[in-house]
């Protein structure tokens, strides 16, 4: 699956989508292919406060329990907790409806990635 | 060498190949049961019958009989021989499963544990009655103390995990005590066991990551970047779960001491480094033991453990009671300590393996236990030499008692997880998979001190044959194992739907 190149990155494999003030998080295809079959999420509700790099959830699939990490400071004004029903969709389609969570956010962090680098830095941790 | 072969090589005697039959899946005891069956006769009662709802609570009365099972002794007897048969054990076979330490458990160990005076010991019995077993609690202590190079042992905990959050609680109360109750966050690297951030957070610290550089082993810089007035402490596991000792691990505990932290050690690996170095010596003020890893112990059903932990003697006030102290020339169990944290766990813990322990030691002996981890360190070359070019190991150099190689970069979009249950068809046990985190597609391979080289080499040419599958037999391989009554259970719906009560008729399944 090809990583979206309107998107910026974490080193940690979330990906965030900047629209005016909102930021929309979620991880990338290669987080949820490395994760493989997910059995647990837990994310943050709405009006809840998130840290760039600190942990805004978790999620755990059969093979280990991993930090959510935000890529910015913010409140969270959505949170897709369907998706805690249907954790499948985080496989499916990571980019579309397998977001985790929206953002309110006024400054974009340094130190994002864009596609290329992010291409990069997936391909030197192998 | 076909599967076949190794199979038969491999000295297992219920490890059907590809083409035997496939055990099948045994029927619940419920489901054997024949109405009036009976296990014995016992004589008709020769005391008047008593109604139990005039004698019990109603709450303590059924209102229905109990469904159970009715059956014979002997269906008994099969049913329960027929599911250990189902087990896989040391004692079946090969069992290289990383960081858990699968030893031998010599037998000896078994026969002392079986004395009447330890197994038939009661908890409350008075310490007048217990002078035995409170003797060898106190000594086993001092053994600890010995091979720990630390100043007093509680062997309180009953897990490894249990021993990491006793002694949390005991760094905790140690430094507030010394009025440092600001100092909340515990160092952690990132190639620790998860249960270590677990237990830090229980005991009320916060954790922050430590990056390891490219060998897999601290990285100082990340370190000088992460010090800081708010630093509890570090908590280490050396050898690492990479199977890496750690070579700058003094200038590591010095660094934490100077900052006024105290360093934790995670015990787990302790076999590797056993008679040979001392975590006292490194500058380690807190560690743990695992007894059933280091000191033998059937493990792996989820206890009974023993995780006892050392400390120095500036940490020794605040470790847990009831503790055993000597009296002369009696010993005698202390259930209050001015400063202690208190009691973590029943009585004096797992008394069956705390003896075991004792009887491993004394068996070995100092030359004993320094050729035990000369054997788990060279075993673990062995193997890491002869399958290097088979499988890319992670970080490829001389290790300790175990190392992580990868199934990243295998032909045909092979995994860990379809190395590892093909395996399975050869007879031996899978090594830890997908651990440590900072290993893709890792397979962490332990094989321990008490496996002969012909066993290592039957291991050897069994993945040297799954390597040669990659290429030949890819799907051979995405559906292994093809012996066994269960191949690839649905572990997301075992994990979100588990059933594990018996449901009655026709639900059981």
């Amino acid at each position: 699956m090809s990583n979206p190149s309107d998107l910026k990155y974490t080193e940690s494999h979330e990906w965030v989508r900047i629209d005016g003030e909102t930021a929309t998080i979620g991880i990338t295809a290669h987080a949820a292919a490395s994760l493989s079959d997910l059995v647990f999420l837990e994310l943050p509700d709405v009006g809840d406060t998130v840290s760039s790099g600190d942990s805004f959830g978790e999620i755990e699939s059969v093979k280990a329990v991993s930090d959510l990490k935000s890529p910015v400071n913010g409140e969270v004004t959505g949170s897709n907790h369907a998706l805690e029903d249907d954790l499948k969709v985080i496989n499916a389609d990571p980019y579309g409806d397998g977001w985790l969570i929206k953002v309110t956010t006024s400054e974009i962090p340094g130190g994002l990635m864009d596609v290329s680098a992010y291409e990069q830095h997936v391909a030197a941790e192998a | 060498m076909s599967t076949a072969e190794v199979t038969r090589n491999v000295n297992t005697p219920a490890c059907p190949a590809d083409s035997a039959d496939k055990a099948s899946l045994p029927l619940t005891i419920f489901e054997k049961s024949s109405p009036g069956r009976h296990g014995v006769a016992t004589p008709s009662t020769d005391v008047p019958d008593v109604d139990p709802a005039s004698v019990l609570p109603k709450s303590a009365v059924r209102a229905e009989v109990a469904e159970l099972p009715e059956v014979g002794e002997l269906d008994v007897q099969r049913h329960y021989t027929h599911l250990s048969t189902l087990n896989f054990s040391i004692a079946n076979a090969f069992y290289p499963l990383g960081s858990c330490t699968m030893k031998y458990n010599p037998l000896v160990n078994e026969k002392v544990c079986a004395l009447p005076g330890f197994a038939a010991l009661h908890p409350m019995q008075t310490d007048d009655q217990a002078q035995g077993m409170l003797e060898l609690y106190w000594r086993l202590e001092h053994l600890l103390c010995e091979v720990s190079g630390l100043d007093a042992v509680s062997i309180h905990p009953t897990a490894g995990a249990h021993g990491e959050l006793t002694a949390l609680m005991v760094m905790r109360k140690y430094l507030d005590d010394h009025g440092q109750a600001e100092r909340k966050v515990i160092l952690i690297p990132d190639s620790a066991h998860g249960t270590n951030p677990a237990s830090c957070t229980m005991a009320g610290f916060t954790t922050r990551e430590l990056k390891s550089d490219a060998r897999g082993r601290v990285d100082m810089e990340a370190l000088d970047n992460v010090l800081g007035a708010d630093v509890a402490g570090l908590m280490i596991t050396n050898p690492s779960t990479l199977g890496l000792f750690e070579p700058n691990i003094k200038r590591i505990c010095d660094k934490i001491h100077e900052v006024g932290g105290l360093v934790y050690m995670d015990g787990a690996n302790m076999n590797a480094i056993l008679g040979r170095t001392r975590p006292g010596d490194f500058g380690v003020d807190v560690m743990h033991f695992n007894l059933h890893k280091t000191f033998s112990q059937p493990h792996g059903g989820g206890g009974p453990g023993a995780g006892p932990i050392a400390v120095t003697e500036a940490l020794a006030p605040y470790l847990p009671v009831p503790k055993v102290e000597k009296d002369g020339d009696r010993f005698r169990i202390v259930r209050c300590s001015e400063k202690s944290i208190g009691t973590t766990r029943g009585f004096l813990g797992n008394s069956g393996v705390v003896v075991r322990a004792y009887s491993y030691i004394r068996s070995l002996g100092e030359r004993g236990l320094l050729r035990v981890s000369e054997n788990a360190v060279l075993n673990a070359n062995y193997l890491r030499i002869k399958l290097q070019d088979s499988y890319r190991v992670w970080v490829n150099e001389t290790c300790m008692h175990e190392f992580v190689a990868t199934a990243k970069g295998l032909p045909n979009d092979i995994k860990a997880t379809d190395i590892a249950k093909r395996l399975i068809d050869y007879g031996i046990h899978p090594p830890t998979i997908y651990f440590p985190l900072i290993v893709p597609e890792a397979l962490m391979i332990e094989p321990t001190e008490t496996e002969s080289k012909e066993t290592l080499d039957k291991f050897v040419a069994a993945m040297k044959a799954i390597r040669a599958e990659c290429d030949t037999a890819p799907e051979t391989l995405k559906h292994a194992p093809h012996s066994r009554s269960i191949g690839r259970p649905d572990e997301v719906k075992a994990v979100k739907e588990p059933r594990i009560t018996y449901e009655g008729d026709n639900k059981s399944r």
